[in-house]
């Protein structure tokens, strides 16, 4: 059954028509998807063990908050919009790319020398080799979180925050894949410096999900204009919910996510490029 | 024993040759004690005073500390075991004249010795200058720290080393693995101090051998605990170390006889 549906859709196409790099990408998905439903059992606890993850990065903010009154001049169900927002972001541009954090391990053990001869874009192959359908758990727990702020924290809605809202995960979503992408083309130069990255990548999405004010004002600084962390939820929830934000992270700053999504992406897009330009092979 | 030395000191050779690692390492520590220490120190002000009994500086030296002996105490764990089963390699470890667990045991020492300085040091040094740390005058804490970290080290190893065995019985450890370190690292103390908890969670943690793995050695070598509270937490992690390595002796014994390496 599974294999006549993979068959007839390649089967629909006109076979003379070259093959497209989003046919690829769907049939390749597709092929990942149901290898993955294949063992049941194993699928639903690793997605059990992802919406467990979620919570424990949800109960960290609870013991925090819990004990004070405002965190970072956000009440409870404020800091959650920050948190839902966060994780929704992260949970989509782990999907995507997360697998790039691994890159030196996809360096060493010789597996990009057989995505690099493949008539493939490596970054396509990168980005379906392990589309891990359990992260789908995290992103389940941060749409659940984000729908309880929104229906717990008071917002006054106009056309411009509802527009807001809604490119804000997406924007978010992309500073994350920029943020991977970067990370794995980094360790095309310092092969050991995997740990390098995660203070960026896992970092980030420390600092995204948290009330940027109760931050140190250099780290307030250096996650918004370095490393766009703080845009990708704290800034825009300050719009939302109608705060001012601390000197580092004015409120101003929350209609630059898509920008600065647009920008880094384009950035760690061209780092990547010389990261495969440079590899020289690993003897394979 | 004589083997078990070897076995230590080359561990620690072979650490010691991945330094970009650890620069690498101690970078990223450094960076999330600078985010964490802020966020609480943050909330301290906001609550006027002190959070769970810590004040803004032992909040600050609770974080630093933790970033510190995160590496060392080895919270993030190896899946060497674990690899060795599915390669078949495993069979080679279980013909060796040498005990398992003890042989695996020293290698790890091996390398929570070499983390200490490298991985250790910077977040320190950073802490110092970013907030200062609040280390006690007297020997003691230190003398008893000792003992704590490597009973913690010891602590870390054994868990990490059971959901390792796991792989004796099933296919795949991934998910065992994965629960394990997300209970882990929030009972363990490492996120957030275990006394910030709801009252709840606080009594379940303090069920559990986690808070030895980290919390314990912190609050010892900051002096937050003295005397014969000290003592009492060392003994509890003691304890602990009892019980996880009866588990995983059963584990090793029961595990290897059900064990079946394909190939020659």
């Amino acid at each position: 059954m599974a294999n006549s549906r993979a068959i007839r859709s390649g089967a629909g196409r006109d076979p003379h028509a070259p093959v497209t790099n989003l046919v690829l990408l769907k049939l390749l998905i597709s092929a990942r998807l149901r290898s993955q439903l294949a063992y049941r059992g194993s699928f639903l606890s690793d997605v059990a063990g992802q919406i467990l993850l979620g919570l424990t990065e949800f109960v960290e903010l609870y013991a925090i908050v819990h004990n004070v009154s405002s965190f970072g001049g956000m009440t409870f169900a404020q800091t959650l919009l920050v948190f839902g927002l966060a994780s929704v972001a992260f949970a989509l541009g782990d999907l995507l790319l997360g697998e790039t954090d691994s890159m030196s391990e996809t360096i060493r053990s010789g597996k990009l020398e057989v995505l690099l001869v493949r008539p493939l874009p490596v970054l396509l192959q990168l980005a379906t080799s392990d589309f891990q359908l359990r992260r789908v758990g995290r992103l389940i727990f941060a749409l659940a979180a984000l729908a309880a702020a929104l229906l717990f924290a008071d917002i006054t809605w106009d056309p411009a925050k509802l527009l807001l809202a809604l490119i804000t995960p997406l924007a978010g979503a992309a500073i994350f894949c920029a943020l991977f992408l970067g990370a794995g083309a980094m360790q095309f130069w310092i092969l050991d410096g995997r740990q390098f990255a995660n203070a960026f990548t896992y970092g980030g999405r420390y600092v995204a999900s948290m009330p940027g004010a109760a931050l140190f004002f250099p780290i307030q600084v250096f996650f918004t204009f370095v490393i766009p962390a703080t845009l990708v939820a704290y800034a825009p929830s300050l719009v939302i919910l109608g705060l001012d934000g601390p000197a580092g992270i004015p409120a101003w700053t929350g209609w630059l996510g898509l920008p600065a999504a647009v920008v880094l992406s384009g950035l760690m897009l061209l780092l990547w490029r010389a990261a495969i330009k440079k590899y020289t092979g690993a003897g394979g | 024993m004589r083997a078990y030395w070897e076995l230590a000191k080359s561990s620690f050779r072979r650490h010691s040759t991945y330094r970009t690692a650890a620069v690498a390492g101690a970078f990223t520590n450094s960076v999330f004690g600078l985010i964490r220490a802020s966020l609480l120190l943050s909330a301290i002000t906001t609550a006027g005073g002190a959070i769970g009994g810590y004040s803004a500086m032992e909040a600050a030296t609770y974080v630093w500390l933790g970033q510190a002996l995160l590496a060392p105490l080895g919270l993030f764990g190896t899946a060497e075991l674990a690899n060795r089963v599915k390669s078949g390699d495993i069979a080679v470890d279980l013909s060796r004249s040498v005990n398992l667990t003890a042989s695996y045991w020293a290698q790890d020492l091996g390398r929570a010795a070499f983390d200490v300085l490298p991985r250790g040091l910077p977040p320190l040094i950073v802490g110092a200058l970013v907030t200062g740390l609040s280390m006690p005058g007297s020997p003691e804490p230190y003398l008893l720290g000792f003992v704590s970290i490597l009973a913690a080290v010891s602590l870390n190893f054994l868990g990490f080393f059971a959901i390792n065995l796991l792989s004796f019985w099933v296919l795949e450890i991934r998910g065992f693995w994965m629960l394990y370190m997300v209970v882990m690292n929030l009972l363990s103390g490492f996120l957030v101090p275990v006394t910030w908890f709801p009252g709840w969670l606080l009594e379940f943690a303090r069920a559990t051998p986690f808070p030895s793995m980290l919390q314990t050695p912190v609050d010892i070598l900051a002096g937050r605990t003295v005397g014969g509270e000290s003592l009492a937490m060392v003994g509890i992690q003691l304890l602990w170390l009892a019980v996880l390595l009866i588990v995983v002796q059963m584990m090793v014994r029961f595990g290897s006889r059900r064990l079946v390496v394909q190939g020659g």
